[in-house]
């Protein structure tokens, strides 16, 4: 294959990539960054990502090279939906809020919210021993739904969807409402 | 530490930590560029394993989360992030 068409093809891949990203977005109720080019240099680098390891690292924090030391970081993270509610994106902005998206907000850098515990493994290239949790938020106590502590459930009042997580998300990622018609439910 | 120069007008010691994925490394390396600063940079994920641990304990003395971008000045000033503002006043740009 000539050098164009290796360009060509590359080209086809992210564009389809961010395509699916998009798609994926829209149908739980997220956004992807609004400047294209930048959304798609980042899908690009998802999939350099994927090639090189296997699977999705997000494009902006250091990999651990293997998924368990990167499983809280592997595309969409389990940081995107508080920073997008706090800060309007997530960390390498791929994602933003509806404001961003409306252009009514600006993304700013946005400070890493992965516990010292997990960066520290990746720099060691071993696990912790145990799995940090906020402090709290004792492991068992979600699980059992007992205690003070747990983390709470929110239920869509129009569609009864159900989500443990510190706050509601955005949209229901089911009925499409928004997220002022969650109620606490647990 | 495998460092690459990049030329352009003396404007002090001008390192910086990033990987070859972030958008914002980018952004941060294009800036530089387009005020014709010359700088250095490591991209910590093309590393190997010895220049990593070396580059990442070096990040650590000036930035905990070891996040990149880092642009550390004159081995004075750090800046996390891409944050245009602070870099032109470091750089007096």
């Amino acid at each position: 294959m000539s050098g164009a068409g290796v360009e060509g093809d590359r080209e086809r891949r992210v564009e389809a990539k961010y395509e699916k990203l998009k798609k994926e977005a829209a149908a739980g109720g997220y956004f992807l960054n609004p400047d294209e080019p930048f959304a798609k240099d980042l899908a690009e680098s998802l999939l350099v990502n994927e090639e090189r390891y296997g699977y999705a690292a997000c494009p902006c924090r250091l990999s651990g090279g293997r998924r368990e030391l990167d499983l809280d970081i592997i595309c969409p993270c389990d940081y995107r939906d508080a920073d997008v509610e706090e800060h309007g994106a997530c960390y390498c902005a791929l994602y933003v809020s509806g404001e961003v998206a409306r252009g009514e907000r600006e993304v700013e850098p946005v400070p890493e919210r992965r516990p010292d515990a997990l960066i520290e493994a990746v720099a060691k290239g071993e696990l912790p021993v145990a799995a940090p949790q906020p402090a709290e938020r004792a492991p068992s106590q979600g699980a059992a739904f007992g205690g003070s502590s747990a983390i709470p459930v929110w239920r869509c009042k129009v569609c009864g969807y159900l989500c443990a997580r510190d706050n509601p998300p955005g949209v229901c990622p089911i009925c499409k409402v928004t997220k002022d018609r969650f109620e606490r439910f647990y | 530490m495998g460092a690459t120069k990049v030329d352009g007008n003396d404007k002090g010691k001008v390192r910086i930590f990033t990987l070859s994925t972030c958008i914002w490394c980018k952004k941060t390396k294009e800036f530089l560029a387009q005020n014709n600063v010359a700088y250095e940079y490591v991209d910590m994920d093309k590393l190997d394993s010895e220049e990593k641990d070396a580059a990442l304990a070096e990040l650590k003395k000036w930035n905990e989360k070891c996040s990149m971008p880092t642009v550390v000045v004159n081995d004075s000033v750090c800046i996390v992030g891409f944050k245009e503002q602070e870099i032109r006043e470091a750089l007096s740009l």
